[in-house]
């Protein structure tokens, strides 16, 4: 328990972050029955079974010890290859690559790597919950840039411009996005990468959701003329191969900066699980087909979900990828806390409120897809009783 | 097929309860569109029909032995295996017929009450049949996954209600 006396202890850069508004929420439904939850933001699929066995078999070969620091050589040859294959960016496996722990890890030690006490880090928000507080616990200041509905969440090349001062060291960008499921499309990217050129930024990119793009070909920030040499690239096999449970992703980059990272990444983590290496590298060889299954089937539900809520009145723009939907709920008069507590308490369907995204979240709410037709179903007769009553 | 059909017909085979509502909310079209799909593979008898799949050793005993019976014949002058099989699947015990590659010709499914309801069909309907020289059967003991589907307790959602 923390106490008085014992909190004189903590650091600075710990008692300056707030813990998730994610939370708070979970405890909230944790706590209730029969709650149709649309706050997940994980694959409803368990991992394929291929890649399941082949953790299996790393464990019954007697592959129960560490592995090279920045994973499994073969491992790092394949994500080389399926890089390449599915985006078109090439990274040397043996030096320009880490394989870490959930991309989690890729974007903390990206993050640590670079990052001087009081530099700057654009953050585009609303955003996922980790990425304010990981630039908080590196030592950074997050600097948040605020998209809109209006925009359908994309980010303005402006923006970046005026937000920029002589600290600014980095932007961290997420495409497809978490919560807005906003993709950024090449002109989009090309706009940003003149931004980006000429204040010499360097750029994380959050690519988790790349593979779960239902419209148009997705285009790897790397990819961009010019941007290979200043972008760190994140990933995983959390979402497309649904493995969050895994804690497997991984960093490509340039060598300095990968060397850099991997410094950090051996003297903290050593190495990530042996067996899940084993397991992303059966996902990778074999399993393609599984992702275009599951990437099908969110589509349909995609498709579900927005008609629904346009029906309810819920107005969202069509999220190009990853699995969540953002709507607004401001006709309703509540703010996005107010929103998703009475929804829980009077209905019992979760949802997680746009707020804890950052203040550009407001507003909104964000549904995640992810779930069975007949809980979304029954999810939308709730949504659509709850806003009735209001 | 086009791409649309095949994607309306992975829906409902996997479901064929969805509401046509669903179905055109899920693939983006109107309902109006979805029906006529729907008619057309009708028509053409690419849907050959609509069915649930139960486990009937659940709370009742109706129909729970299934045998599969592999089934030797000599083909008949012109008319080859088809007759043969005609004359089996004809039969209401008769719940599937295959023509088979290997060391039989046909494989048989029959579901039953008993085992002895079973015992009877075989002996004194299929292999009495001109054509059948042999016939070799096994009974299912458990049914652990039928087309597609896993006969055990609803997965459920291992997720924790609200995650980033
Ligand atoms: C944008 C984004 N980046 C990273 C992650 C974390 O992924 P991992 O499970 O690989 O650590 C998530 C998970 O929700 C996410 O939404």
């Amino acid at each position: 328990m923390i106490t008085e006396q014992t909190s004189k202890y903590l650091s600075n850069n710990v008692q300056a972050i707030q813990p998730s508004g994610i939370r708070r929420f979970f405890d909230l439904a944790s706590s209730m029955e029969n709650v149709i939850s649309l706050g997940v933001g994980e694959p409803d699929f368990v991992t394929p079974w291929n890649v399941i066995e082949a953790s299996y078999h790393s464990l019954e070969q007697g592959y129960t010890a560490y592995t090279a620091n920045a994973g499994l050589l073969e491992l790092r040859k394949e994500i080389s290859r399926y890089m390449r294959r599915r985006f078109g960016v090439t990274y040397s496996a043996e030096d320009e690559m880490v394989v870490t722990v959930g991309a989690s890890q890729a974007i903390d030690i990206a993050l640590r790597a670079v990052v001087n006490p009081g530099e700057e880090v654009i953050v585009v928000e609303p955003s996922f919950v980790s990425y304010a507080p990981t630039v908080t616990l590196a030592g950074g200041v997050p600097v948040p840039v605020h998209t809109y509905s209006k925009d359908e969440f994309k980010l303005q090349p402006e923006q970046i411009e005026a937000a920029v001062t002589e600290r600014t060291k980095a932007i961290l960008l997420c495409s497809p996005n978490n919560p807005t499921g906003t993709v950024l499309s090449i002109s989009d990217l090309v706009k940003i990468a003149e931004v980006v050129e000429r204040h010499d930024l360097l750029v994380i990119s959050d690519e988790i959701y790349a593979e779960l793009t239902y419209d148009e070909p997705y285009t790897s920030f790397p990819a961009v003329r010019n941007m290979r040499e200043r972008t760190i690239l994140i990933s995983g096999f959390s979402k497309a191969f649904a493995m969050t449970g895994w804690r497997l992703g991984f960093a490509c980059g340039p060598k300095d900066i990968l060397q850099a990272m991997l410094k950090i990444h051996q003297y903290t983590m050593m190495c990530a699980p042996t067996m899940a290496q084993h397991a992303a590298l059966e996902a990778l060889v074999n399993g393609q087909k599984d992702v275009v299954r599951m990437k099908e089937s969110y589509r349909q539900r995609r498709s579900l979900v927005t008609h629904a809520l346009e029906e309810l009145g819920l107005s969202c723009h069509i999220p190009g990828g990853a699995f969540y939907v953002f709507p607004s709920i401001e006709k309703t008069g509540l703010s996005s806390e107010e929103f998703a507590e009475q929804l829980l308490m009077k209905e019992q369907v979760a949802v997680v409120p746009g707020s804890v995204f950052g203040v550009s979240g407001e507003g909104h709410v964000r549904c995640s897809y992810a779930t069975s037709i007949q809980k979304l179903e029954e999810a939308m007769r709730r949504i659509d009783r709850f806003v009735k009553t209001l | 097929m086009d791409a649309k059909e095949r994607e309306l017909l992975q829906l409902i085979e996997k479901s064929g309860r969805l509401e046509t509502s669903t179905i055109a909310k899920l693939m983006g079209i109107s309902e109006e569109e979805t029906k006529q799909i729907i008619e057309k593979l009708e028509n053409e008898k690419v849907i050959l029909g609509y069915s649930a799949i139960i486990n009937w050793t659940k709370g009742t005993d109706e129909g729970a032995v299934t045998a599969m019976i592999d089934v030797k014949v000599t083909p008949k002058r012109g008319v080859g295996f088809d007759k043969v099989a005609e004359r089996i699947y004809r039969f209401p015990e008769v719940k599937a017929v295959y023509l088979m590659s290997g060391v039989y010709d046909l494989s048989v499914s029959i579901e039953g009450k008993t085992m002895a309801e079973v015992g009877r069909f075989v002996s004194e309907k299929l292999s009495t049949i001109d054509s059948v020289i042999s016939t070799t059967t096994h009974f299912i003991l458990k049914k652990y996954k039928h087309d597609g589907l896993v006969f055990s307790e609803n997965e459920e959602d291992k997720r924790i209600v609200v995650s980033p």
